[in-house]
């Protein structure tokens, strides 16, 4: 587990937790579980959350157990946050930590694991939920996955690499990356997980591998928004094409589709094109809000336009508002 | 475990409210052993098809909420009512983001 000469940058696991190095492990407890609420990537919209949230559990992790907070005070209180940090040759002879650790891998800093050793367990640095099953049998692991709409519209091959822990003849841990190629199913939705069966860990002396899940996420598009099964687009129009009414072509995840436009239309008309939305049994639906788009009057010619429209038509878009 | 240099794709089966896993399934899934889940059940974060059937069966979408109760009981060291607590506002947020992010596109373009 330790490698000397290896150069990292430190971790000030007390000011990531905002204490004090003297601070005892009821104050320890509050503090992290404020910044835990806080960075939660359930809950928090904060810009890196999750990335926050390792940090501050990966302190807390340390700082919790009198043992491992032991020996990261044996390290001295001379070094900052981020500094490089080669630890000393036989610095952790004599300490032997018990327990283990009980939560699976969130993805500690090469700190933190050049000191404690790599816990098992994780996969892609999504940790899931607690608890060894059962020792022989292989585990089942979670990653996200991030894929584009248009690949749940079309369905796609992806190829995806995974972090995997590995457990080698002497029990000891090794990450490996390895690489998938893999079949998204058509239709899927944000927030759905898929089932890969057998390709979680591989079990010990033959028994059977878990499964591997994915959680879907979409990246996010310049043009659509999902709700579910449902698809949102926001289109602009022209003030004639809303009033006179229009066909025309629009965009759509599945392809170009040809749309039309009843006259008469106001902006922020929703436009519902039933079964166009993410495939599936039912389908969802396309739904176009129009958004009408004036034309600046920059010529002489368009500012005539205008005025002559303004004298036609008497138009008074207050008229209910009593004034 | 697929060995190096060999490509084979593999198909992957969304969990959705049709698919079908049992407790087992769960547990093993959730690396947890049944009680954790029974008491997620005990407490109505989820539910199995039926009640009295037995052995129990759950639909594929339970997983990702168990996951996420899990998440949120470990991290937080939260107990289940607290779980459910939290689940329940959570799910209210998101669809109210969500609502926020479809009215956005509709109006921000308008104002900049």
């Amino acid at each position: 587990m330790m490698n000397p000469g290896q150069v990292m940058e430190y971790r000030d696991y007390y000011q990531l937790l905002g204490t004090a190095r003297g601070a005892t492990q009821a104050e320890i407890k509050s503090a992290y579980r404020k910044l835990a609420r806080k960075y939660h990537p359930d809950i928090s919209k904060e810009p890196h959350a999750e990335e926050k949230f390792k940090q501050v559990g990966e302190a807390y992790e340390v700082l919790k157990d009198a043992e491992k907070r032991a020996a990261y005070d044996q390290l001295g209180s001379q070094w900052r946050e981020g500094q490089d940090f080669r630890p000393p040759p036989d610095w952790d002879a004599g300490f032997e930590f018990s327990g283990g650790f009980e939560q699976a891998d969130p993805g500690y800093s090469d700190f933190f694991e050049s000191i404690f050793g790599r816990s098992y367990g994780g996969f892609g640095g999504h940790s899931s939920a607690s608890q060894t099953h059962s020792p022989a049998q292989g585990q089942d692991h979670h990653a996200r996955i991030y894929i584009t709409l248009e690949d749940s519209y079309n369905g796609a091959t992806r190829e995806i690499s995974l972090h995997a822990p590995q457990l080698d003849a002497h029990g000891r841990v090794s990450m490996r990356e390895r690489t998938l190629s893999l079949k998204i199913p058509r239709g899927v939705r944000e927030g759905q997980h898929i089932r890969l069966a057998g390709q979680g860990v591989s079990g010990l002396g033959g028994a059977p591998g878990g499964d591997l899940y994915l959680q879907i996420e979409f990246q996010p598009h310049d043009l659509y928004r999902v709700d579910g099964r449902d698809v949102h687009l926001d289109l602009p129009i022209a003030p004639w094409e809303a009033v006179l009414g229009a066909k025309f072509n629009i965009p759509t995840p599945g392809g170009t589709v040809n749309l039309n436009i009843p006259q008469g239309s106001q902006a922020g008309r929703k436009l519902r094109l039933k079964g166009r939305g993410i495939p599936g049994n039912p389908a969802g639906d396309l739904i176009a809000t129009l958004r009408v788009v004036l034309p600046a009057a920059e010529t002489e010619s368009a500012r005539k336009l205008y005025q002559h429209m303004e004298k036609q038509l008497g138009f008074n878009p207050r008229s209910g508002m009593g004034v | 475990m697929i060995s190096r240099g060999v490509k084979v794709t593999i198909k992957g089966v969304i969990l959705d409210k049709q698919s079908e896993m049992t407790l087992d399934d769960l547990c093993r899934a959730c690396r947890v052993e049944q009680k954790v889940i029974i008491a997620l059940i005990d407490e109505g974060i989820v539910e199995p098809r039926s009640r009295n059937e037995s052995p129990w069966s759950f639909s594929g979408t339970t997983l990702p909420r168990v996951v996420r109760a899990l998440r949120l009981q470990r991290d937080l060291e939260l107990n289940p009512a607290g779980v459910a607590f939290a689940l329940d506002l959570l799910n209210e947020i998101e669809e109210l983001r969500k609502r926020i992010k479809i009215m956005d596109i509709h109006g921000s373009r308008n104002h900049d």
